[in-house]
């Protein structure tokens, strides 16, 4: 507080900084989440935080729009923005859904002309609005596309055209229309700001002169992700003109015809001291693999998830990465190879195993229960998990968490569909309980197996932090659903298919809805008139339901999605989203 | 207290008498996936020689595929089609990949044919994966002395014993494998 005199003469009593001190200070804040609870101190604070926000992270592009964005925040360089729900990923949402760019690129182009990052997340983007983006924005420094679709390599060619200040392009796992590879020579001679290049997700070959030279010239290059395309020799090529690397995700790993000796590429990572992250490892061969051990010994994050690895070629290439602490695999490597995880990898904190042949149900290779005991003996530093088998024990899981009770994310997938403890016959209850008990910073939860009630029962009494839940054919009635909602005080997120949760379910969630991101239900059992009687007594969600493209009966609701919003419902809904 | 009776009246509200309950795919708390069957895929030794006999049992045991469960298990877009590009190419290009399976064994095996260069090599590396013994060959006999009889179905789905042909031949028509019991097998060799 501060006692002040004003001009007539008087006491006034003052409880602000100067506001300049004030937002210098709150400047310094970066988590958003920090920035809302500041905001939310006194007017001052919420003026002083507005006007000093740099960044802002927009969770779902229709919760609010890009006028109350602008209107709120003046001096915004960074955007971050997710689109569609997550099932999306899955083939769950049809095309043309929504959650286009434009629009906010449209009003971005009049309130933040100085933008300089753009990170799009299963957002819609146009090859013309990437040229937009490209040309509008005259200082534009950094763009990252993930899971997006609805746009070609031509919208590439505009980016590269035309920004002269690009320091990052990152395109991942995108819908992506792939015309070619000639986007990468539009990157003029002049260009040499570049930070970030990602385009190991793009299957076309670009030309690898242009591609040279680039690297060569962007001295501060520091990720350099290729795609499958760019052979071992071109890379140790690309690798002599940028040492610094700090982040690599290769090209193809093997050769067919040997041109040289092994012995030729084995100094190909020694100048690379600063690797943490590499990747890529396409087609990596037991005789090439050894290549990369130079680099090993510093590096803390490697994804081997697009290389068909056996336990023992994962074996040998673990026992020189002893600093480990993040690794994404392929389940080709087996319970074996899980082991050898276990005893090399003492640092861990993230593991994630995905399945090489999901669709084949007669291959009934991978990984199984034993393995991922293995890993937890092994790492009980573990906070992430993504875990897909074919069978799994309650038992197993109870020493897993046992093992590891950090755990913050634990997604498991047991491939088929309601399977319970294949050893007990018993549904998988007890094993996501032991989780919930034990690991209490869970944050994160997918379950799988054949499950009931009693596993939301043990979710809603223990999983206090949870505040994402993915749940597939999963539960036996309504409680199963109303028990999570009245219990995790933290959930945000609720992403539910194939269960038996009807109307009561839904309903139950009533006040609960507006303090979370977003609910996903699809294939369950509500109905129309239930999700209506939702929309009329809470008009700040948008209550949108999506109808089956076969027809059949209209007083279901087959997918229905559920999210608060300032924004009141949408405008650019398809004529298959009915907004209640 | 309050929002709980306020979602009772909400319901009672609701007319459930014109509602239809949807049947679950979960009702019983299974899902109506047919689950794989271990034993799907045997054929019993009689109806071995007739191809026609074989696609009736192939569309009667084989269970519905994993992809007739939309965005099942839960693989993005993008890997998955990764995968069926690695799944192609080793059955065209680089590899030569063919199931193989042996009768009382739980799981099925993929092998690299390319990675042989005669029969010889071949059983070595059938009884190393599979631990059992297969014996030798003799063009007359078949496969005399073992408990176990290496079978093949070749591009017109037929079942033959796998030595009757020249090794090139073999390669290039072995679509499958089978490890049977030789006392199932026996009529085999002599087709």
């Amino acid at each position: 507080m501060v006692d002040r005199v004003d001009s007539a003469g008087e006491w006034t009593q003052s409880s602000r900084f100067p506001d300049e001190v004030l937002e210098r200070v709150l400047a310094l804040i970066d988590s958003h989440k920090d920035r809302s609870s500041v905001s939310l101190v006194c007017k001052d604070w919420y003026n002083a935080e507005r006007w000093s926000r740099r960044h802002v992270f927009i969770g779902n592009c229709y919760s609010v729009s890009p006028e109350i964005v602008a209107a709120r925040f003046p001096r915004i360089r960074s955007v971050t923005l997710k689109g569609k729900p997550r099932f999306s990923d899955f083939n769950l949402v049809p095309e043309d859904w929504g959650a286009d760019v434009q629009p906010w690129l449209s009003a971005f182009s009049t309130a933040y002309p100085f933008l300089e990052e753009l990170r799009l997340k299963r957002m819609a983007v146009s090859d013309e609005s990437l040229e937009f983006l490209a040309t509008k924005f005259h200082g534009f420094k950094a763009l990252s596309l993930l899971s997006c679709d609805g746009f070609s390599t031509d919208g590439l060619k505009a980016i590269a055209t035309h920004c002269k200040k690009l320091t990052e392009l990152d395109i991942q796992e995108n819908g992506i229309d792939d015309l070619g590879g000639h986007w990468l020579s539009c990157f003029p001679e002049s260009l040499t700001s570049l930070e970030i290049l990602n385009f190991a997700s793009l299957n076309s070959e670009v030309s690898f002169d242009a591609l040279e030279k680039l690297v060569a010239r962007c001295k501060s290059l520091r990720v350099l992700k290729v795609n499958r395309n760019i052979s071992l020799d071109q890379l140790q090529k690309l690798l002599s003109h940028c040492p610094q690397l700090t982040e690599l995700g290769t090209g193809t790993f093997m050769q067919e015809l040997i041109s040289g000796p092994v012995a030729e590429f084995k100094n190909m990572f020694s100048n690379c001291r600063n690797l943490i992250t590499l990747s890529g490892l396409w087609d990596a061969t037991p005789f090439y693999l050894p290549v990369i051990y130079p680099a090993c010994a510093s590096l803390t994050f490697l994804n081997l998830s697009y290389a068909t690895l056996r336990s023992d070629e994962l074996a040998n290439l673990l026992s020189h990465c002893k600093t480990l602490r993040r690794l994404w695999l392929l389940d080709t490597v087996g319970d074996k190879g899980l082991e050898a995880v276990g005893s090399c990898c003492p640092l861990l904190e993230e593991l994630r195993v995905f399945p090489a042949d999901p669709f084949d149900q007669e291959i009934l290779l991978g990984v199984t229960e034993s393995g991922f005991v293995s890993v937890s003996r092994g790492c009980p530093k573990l906070r992430y998990v993504l875990y897909f088998c074919r069978q799994m024990t309650n038992a197993a899981v109870a020493t897993i968490a046992r093992n590891c009770p950090d755990f913050t994310h634990f997604r498991l997938c047991i491939m088929n569909p309601g399977q319970p403890d294949y050893l007990t016959k018993e549904p998988m209850d007890e094993a996501f309980g032991a989780i919930v008990k034990t690991c209490t910073k869970l944050q994160r939860l997918a379950i799988s197996g054949l499950l009931t009630d009693r596993t939301f029962e043990y979710i809603g009494k223990y999983a206090k932090n949870l505040e994402t839940l993915s749940v597939a054919f999963a539960g036996s009635s309504d409680l199963g659903m109303e028990y999570v909602l009245q219990g995790c005080q933290k959930l945000r997120k609720l992403e539910i298919r194939d269960c038996p949760f009807g109307n009561a379910a839904l309903l139950s969630g009533l006040t609960k809805y507006e303090s979370m991101r977003s609910l996903w239900m699809s294939a369950c059992n509500v109905t129309m008139n239930a999700c209506r009687v939702l929309a009329k007594e809470r008009p700040r969600l948008n209550v949108e339901v999506m109808r089956d493209e076969e027809g059949g009966d209209d007083s279901q609701a087959h997918k229905v999605y559920v999210y608060r919003t300032v924004a009141g419902p949408r405008r650019d809904a398809p004529p298959f989203v009915l907004t209640l | 207290m309050d929002h709980k009776k306020t979602t009772l009246d909400l319901f009672n509200n609701v007319d459930l008498a014109t509602e239809l309950t949807l049947g679950l795919p979960g009702t019983d708390n299974q899902p109506e996936i047919i689950k794989s069957s271990l034993s799907g895929n045997k054929r019993t030794s009689s109806e071995m020689g007739s191809s026609t006999c074989t696609d009736e049992n192939e569309s009667r045991f084989s269970p519905p595929t994993k992809e007739q469960v939309v965005g099942w298990p839960p693989v993005r877009s993008y890997r998955k089609n990764i995968l069926q590009v690695k799944k192609t190419e080793s059955e065209m290009g680089s590899g030569m990949y063919v199931k193989v399976s042996m009768d009382g064994a739980p799981y099925l095996r993929k092998l690299d044919l390319k990675m042989y260069q005669s029969y010889e090599e071949l059983m070595k590396g059938l009884q190393v994966m599979f631990k059992c013994i297969i014996g030798l060959y003799f063009e007359r006999e078949g496969y005399n002395g073992s408990q176990h009889v290496p079978t093949y179905e070749d591009k017109d789905g037929d079942w033959m014993l796998v030595g009757d042909v020249p090794w090139e031949m073999f390669i290039s028509s072995c679509k499958r494998l089978r490890i049977m019991k030789s006392c199932e097998a026996r009529g085999l060799g002599d087709c």
